[in-house]
């Protein structure tokens, strides 16, 4: 049995049960986040080794190709960035430091494998993997807020759990087999006298999934968890794992439903236009900045399905780009909010007032990221709104792109918002705002992430070229 | 087990009515004690129609974990729990809950009863235990592994959340 498909996921579980283990021992605590962030060279470095090698493995559970290489290498670098901005939250619980990092750990492992299976079970578990540590940090806070947002968390990925598994039954039992290849090949046959039944799997599986990638009409519980939950976890809520979901929509969809003759992506179209448009409307009349970031990146979700809406290789490669572009972009944007935070003691908007003469370089960070989710160059959020949008104009969907265009005019408004707080308002102290090392590490990685993906666009959409052709290979 | 004979018939509606009427009642009772032990009789029924449908270790195991370790264990968290008087609440959702459960629940009898189902899995295997652990160790290993790290993740949550500061 050949294991080396996995090694990278394998060790990343040994890491966390490695943090779990010495946090016993360990007195500096500083010792530990060394440890999780370093570590994660490990499964970086056998992750490497995969690269060019595509193949099925493990009876078929686990797949190799450009796709699943490339979000293991993307879901390890979010989450060693998350690792090192949450150096000063973990102060906020110092008991539970070492169970925190290794539930971001094991939650990342959790990713890996959503991004490099195509059989049910597996998926299932694996997603539950990734979503189960993400309620417990949640909570972590323990006050009402965080209370609140870990049950609604739990509770609504339990629900959305149950969609999804009703609608993977109803596509067994229409197929006979789990692995999405081979339901791929069965659906045309057994759903062209079963259409109902198709329709309603499908629906189940949009509904089940959409939890994940926070779509309109399954956003309800997003600006909440958002809010209660600590900001590192939130980051990582909005980018990881709405990543691995996307990551997951995709390799499921055009796979499973690659020939069967039901128009799945008009379900995309139709969410996109809500998502986009109820995200940013709704974000008009945030006073938090998690919530307007959370809104933000429901619209978010509502641009990156323009790339679902085509069906085609072209969309999903404009798809992924725009992910990693996403990415860093609203990581940066957490992290600064994270270092604000810590000093301000606020997430209201009112009270980021003046901020550039008190911190200048934390500002500027978090301008040059709303600048790019608003997607004006020389930022990443330029290229990949433009590639996404350009995409699917070549696919006929002008209207799709049309309404992207609108909604992202619109977001400008609450984006400088925050700018103009920032900069044209009179701060109320002239206390100058203080980052501690690790967390402007990890800030300064984002933001050169924003700059060097909108710099390295053409070699960048070469490589997400390549993994979305991979999924299109029969 | 000839599936054509009445006992069979019979028995498969004596546990399909037990199974959804238990689950009716952990919706619909009031005390939450009652909802648990409903929950009991549900995992019962379950158990028998997996009998029904020849899968003998499967119901063995749903009343050795299900009815048995996991109804105890929500018996305890019942019991631990403070404010459990106020009983199984409403809130104002109900009435859109409520329609969409029936708007679900007539789209699957539909799907249910009008679709063509695959039915080529080939004959019951004679003996059930030992081809399940040669699937869940062969083809299966993998879900079967990512479980134990689920179970991991999910202990060392439940443990930091129920953890007094």
């Amino acid at each position: 049995m050949d294991l080396t498909p996995i090694l990278p996921e394998i060790s990343l579980v040994g890491l966390a049960i490695l943090v779990i283990i010495l946090d016993l021992f360990i007195r500096r605590k500083e010792t530990l986040l060394f440890v999780s962030v370093a570590g994660l060279i490990v499964p970086a470095l056998l992750t490497t080794t995969l690269i060019g090698r595509t193949g099925s493995y493990l009876f078929d559970t686990v797949i190799l190709d450009p796709y699943a290489t490339f979000f293991k290498f993307v879901f390890l670098v979010a989450a060693a960035l998350v690792l090192l901005a949450s150096a000063d939250y973990v102060d906020r619980f110092r008991l539970y430091d070492g169970e925190y990092y290794a539930l971001i750990l094991l939650s990342a492992a959790g990713m890996m494998l959503m991004a490099s299976t195509r059989e049910l079970i597996s998926i299932y578990i694996a997603l539950e993997l990734a979503t189960i540590p993400l309620a417990v940090l949640a909570g972590l806070q323990k006050d009402a807020r965080a209370g609140e947002a870990a049950l609604k968390y739990l509770l609504l990925a339990g629900l959305s759990s149950a969609f999804l598994l009703y609608g993977m039954a109803i596509l067994f039992g229409l197929t006979g087999t789990t692995d999405l290849v081979g339901i791929g090949r069965g659906l045309p046959e057994a759903a062209g006298i079963n259409r109902g039944a198709l329709a309603m799997a499908l629906v189940l599986l949009v509904a089940g999934l959409g939890f994940k990638i926070s779509a309109v009409p399954f956003q309800f519980w997003a600006p909440d968890v958002y809010e209660g939950a600590p900001t590192p976890v939130t980051a990582y809520l909005s980018v990881a794992s709405k990543m691995a979901g996307f990551a997951l929509v995709l390799r499921f969809f055009t796979t499973a439903f690659a020939t069967a003759a039901i128009d799945w992506p008009l379900i995309f179209a139709v969410l996109s236009v809500l998502s986009m448009t109820l995200g940013n409307i709704v974000a008009f009349v945030q006073t938090n900045i998690k919530r307007l970031l959370a809104y933000s990146s429901i619209a978010a979700a509502g641009y990156i399905m323009i790339g679902l809406a085509s069906g085609t290789d072209l969309g999903a490669s404009g798809l992924i780009f725009f992910l990693l572009s996403y990415a860093f972009t609203n990581l940066g944007a957490f992290i600064a909010v994270i270092a604000i935070s810590e000093q301000i003691g606020s997430d209201d908007i009112a009270d980021y007032a003046g901020l550039a003469r008190r911190a200048p370089l934390l500002a500027f960070a978090l301008t040059f990221c709303l600048v790019s989710l608003l997607g004006i160059p020389p930022t990443a959020g330029f290229a990949a709104k433009f590639y996404l949008f350009a995409g699917a104009v070549q696919q006929g969907l002008l209207w799709l792109a049309v309404i992207g265009v609108i909604n992202s005019a619109i977001s400008a408004y609450y984006y400088i918002k925050v700018v103009r707080a920032m900069y044209l308002l009179e701060p109320k102290t002239p206390a100058p705002v203080k980052i501690s090392a690790p967390v402007a590490l990890a800030l300064f990685a984002s933001a050169a992430g924003v700059l060097l993906v909108f710099i390295f666009a053409w070699p960048i959409i070469g490589l997400t070229e390549a993994a979305s052709r991979s999924l299109f290979v029969r | 087990m000839n599936t054509n004979e009445p006992a069979v018939t019979i028995a498969f509606y004596v546990f399909s009515a037990l199974t959804l009427g238990g689950a009716a009642g952990v919706v619909f009772g009031r005390n939450m004690f009652h909802a648990a032990l409903f929950l009991v009789a549900s995992f019962f029924g379950l158990a028998g129609i997996y009998v029904l449908l020849q899968a003998d270790f499967l119901a063995v195991v749903q009343v050795l974990i299900y009815a048995g370790a996991i109804s105890i264990l929500v018996v305890f968290a019942i019991m631990l729990t403070r404010q459990v008087e106020r009983g199984n609440e409403w809130n104002q959702l109900r009435g859109p809950g409520l329609l969409l459960g029936v708007l679900l629940l007539l789209g699957l009898l539909f799907v249910l009863t009008g679709t063509q189902w695959y039915t080529g899995m080939g004959p019951y295997p004679a003996d059930t235990v030992s081809t399940l652990a040669r699937q869940i160790f062969g083809p299966w290993v993998l879900p079967f592994e990512v479980a134990s790290v689920l179970l991991l993740a999910a202990l060392v949550g439940a443990i930091i959340i129920a953890r007094e500061e």
